[in-house]
């Protein structure tokens, strides 16, 4: 047990709230001088109090970025790097495959972890709870053990290939491509997009459902017009943290083959192989900046209904 | 405005038990009459939002039970079928829609032409005095204007009966007072079937033209405002609408004697032993007035129009006395009381 300390005692040492806005409200009346002072003052404390995030945000944001932004012009071919990602037909097309993926990969996973999210918010059946811990399983997995995954189902010795070609004689194969990493993405980020649409159906309310049956929607119409608009938040925020990871995502791609041409993979060999170091930087940062675009749209795009759900 | 074809709703031995096993009502027969308001009355837990819940179609009667609407059995109707307009305690506005779309929702439904539905969503503004909030959002609304919202949503489909469950208890006093007088006009004009679940015993008075007290899953007493308060079937009922004094003692030659003293009734049935009476059945006697009631004043609640006594009488509960009296009461006071022997009754 520490020293005991009397109430007293601690109200003097931290003076009440109320007694501190007496304080700014006072001068209102006075001396308008003295306002400057007080408003210079709670300037400078905001800007104390800003510091530390401020600090973290250049270290490890603000310049990174630049120099990533700067390397990228000091190749050989100086700042025209930043063009050759849209004239390079190679690069453009992973740039392409990229955000092919990444956006099929969001859409999938948003209708499969949405139907699955509210059925297993909205049902509660024997083994739910041990169902929805498991589903949190592959959160943990790197992406090389989502890529072996993925191999073992669709890849030459994999379960599809093997019962296919006992049934029809032709083995399926598509681990090696982008239909492969496009699973093995949907695969990784469908438990923490359910995690969210679970947690945000919980706070439906289930009047709004009844509300519009009673004025005869029918259960089709209750999940356009009541339940997709009331998890549209979660929707966005899932989706925003799913498309970033598929675009981002290099173990899965590095594992599943070499061949692949999506960006990451595209920066891995220009930085490791070709040594070229500013080719990669400014594919880094190109591919940073399309991600951010992409996000900044997607929610001005919905920012007026999510403000209205709030 | 009267465009509503009301219908009479029938319930025939509906009970509700629900997976857990919990019985939420017993076997319950009931018919409402074209055009009728009735209010379900009784504490939480009673029942009554789950009848309401069962005409409906939100919930499913028991095997054996039976949803009769105008005497055609509804009883595996869905909701979206049954055109029933439902007003929630929550208001259950839609928040990604407009007023304006909140209340043309149905008519969409419906796939109404949009011409029309503006002129019915412009009559329901009108109707429901809220025009100006036609383009706002739901978020932008005061919790009356909710309500206002939501009661037009549920008339404009023009529905065959009005579904209200606790619609003001999310209000504050003084506009439940004004939304129950507005919600009471509406429900006159539109001649609508209308059933309306409540706690509060003053709504239930206001608005039902029969009123069905519950409790524990249970009818307790079906009828009138009136005669639910001058003569309540049951103990549960005198005691739950209103205010009810109780007194305890023995009938001798037309005197009713307890520990305040004696009470003259001629009429007294010889073997009452507890008489029950309502605040406005007893006053407090003039000075000077013989009377062979006495009891001290607990505590004095002036009122503005009356002030309210509670007056210790030697029983477990003090009465409650209210009297139009100008005069000041005081804690401790010595009063002589008078009861009207009409007011009295003995369950």
């Amino acid at each position: 047990m520490g020293p005991r300390v009397k109430p007293g005692v601690t109200a003097q040492i931290f003076p009440s709230p109320r007694a501190s806005s007496c304080e700014t409200r006072g001068p209102i009346f006075s001396v308008p001088e003295e306002t400057t002072t007080k408003m210079q003052r709670e300037t400078r404390r905001l800007i104390l109090l800003l510091l530390p995030a401020g600090i973290f945000f250049s270290a490890f944001f603000l310049i990174p970025m630049a120099e990533l932004f700067l390397i990228g012009g000091t190749g050989k071919e100086g700042w025209a790097a930043y063009a050759s990602i849209i004239t390079n037909r190679n690069y453009f097309n992973s740039l392409l495959a990229t955000l092919g993926v990444a956006v099929l990969t969001t859409i999938v996973t948003l209708i499969i972890s949405g139907i699955s999210g509210v059925f297993l918010q909205r049902h509660k059946f024997p083994g739910n709870g041990t169902l929805v811990a498991m589903l949190t399983f592959p959160l943990a997995f790197p992406g090389v053990v989502i890529g072996f995954m993925v191999i073992m189902l669709a890849g030459r010795q994999g379960l599809i290939g093997t019962v296919s070609e006992a049934l029809t004689g032709d083995k399926i194969v598509f681990a090696y491509s982008l239909a492969g990493l496009f699973m093995g993405y949907v695969y990784f980020s469908i438990p923490r997009t359910i995690l969210t649409v679970m947690a945000a159906a919980e706070k439906l309310d289930p009047k709004l459902e009844e509300a519009a049956r009673s004025l005869g929607a029918s259960p089709f119409r209750v999940v356009v017009d009541v339940i997709i608009p009331g998890l549209k938040p979660a929707f966005i925020s899932a989706g925003a943290i799913c498309f970033a990871t598929a675009v981002g995502a290099f173990g899965t791609a590095f594992t599943l083959a070499a061949k692949i041409n999506v960006l990451p993979m595209v920066i891995y060999t220009e930085f490791t192989l070709s040594a070229n170091i500013a080719m990669a930087a400014a594919l880094s940062f190109v591919l940073g900046a399309v991600t951010w675009i992409v996000l900044a749209l997607a929610r001005t795009a919905a920012g007026g209904t999510v403000a209205a759900a709030g | 405005m009267s465009d509503i074809n009301p219908m009479s709703i029938a319930l025939k031995t509906c009970a509700k038990t629900f997976a857990d096993g919990t019985k939420a009502l017993e076997p319950l027969d009931l018919s409402i009459n074209a055009g009728e308001t009735v209010v379900f009355l009784g504490p939480s837990g009673c029942g009554k939002t789950t009848t309401l819940r069962i005409i409906a179609g939100l919930e499913e009667p028991d095997a054996g039970g039976q949803v009769l609407f105008d005497g055609q059995d509804v009883t595996q109707t869905p909701i979206e079928q049954r055109n029933v307009g439902m007003v929630f305690q929550s208001y259950a506005l839609f928040p990604n829609m407009s007023v304006a779309e909140n209340i043309g929702y149905g008519l969409k439904i419906r796939k109404m032409p949009s011409s029309q539905i503006r002129t019915r969503v412009g009559e329901m503004l009108g109707m429901m005095q809220i025009e100006k909030l036609a383009n706002r959002r739901i978020d932008q609304l005061s919790g009356g204007q909710r309500q206002r919202v939501a009661l037009a949503r549920a008339i404009a489909v023009r529905p065959r009966a009005l579904l209200l469950d606790e619609p003001l208890t999310a209000l504050d006093a003084k506009l439940r007072d004004t939304l129950r007088l507005e919600i009471d006009t509406l429900l006159r004009s539109l001649q609508i079937t209308a059933i309306y679940v409540t706690h509060d015993q003053a709504e239930a008075m206001a608005l039902g033209d029969r009123i069905v007290v519950m409790e524990h899953g249970r009818v307790a007493q079906i009828g009138a405002p009136r005669d639910i308060y001058q003569k309540p079937a049951t103990r549960f009922v005198a005691d739950f609408i209103g205010t009810m004094n109780r007194l305890n003692g023995a009938v001798r030659n037309g005197v009713f004697t307890c520990r305040a003293g004696d009470l003259p009734w001629p009429e007294a049935p010889a073997d009452a032993s507890e008489i029950l009476f309502r605040p406005e059945d007893i006053r407090v006697t003039e000075s000077g007035e013989a009377s062979r009631l006495q009891g001290t004043i607990a505590s004095a609640f002036f009122l503005g129009d009356r002030t309210r006594l509670f007056v210790e009488v030697g029983e477990k509960l003090p009465l409650v006395v209210e009297s139009t009296a100008r005069r000041d009461f005081s804690r401790g006071e010595q009063i002589g009381l008078a009861i009207d022997p009409r007011g009295i009754l003995i369950l």
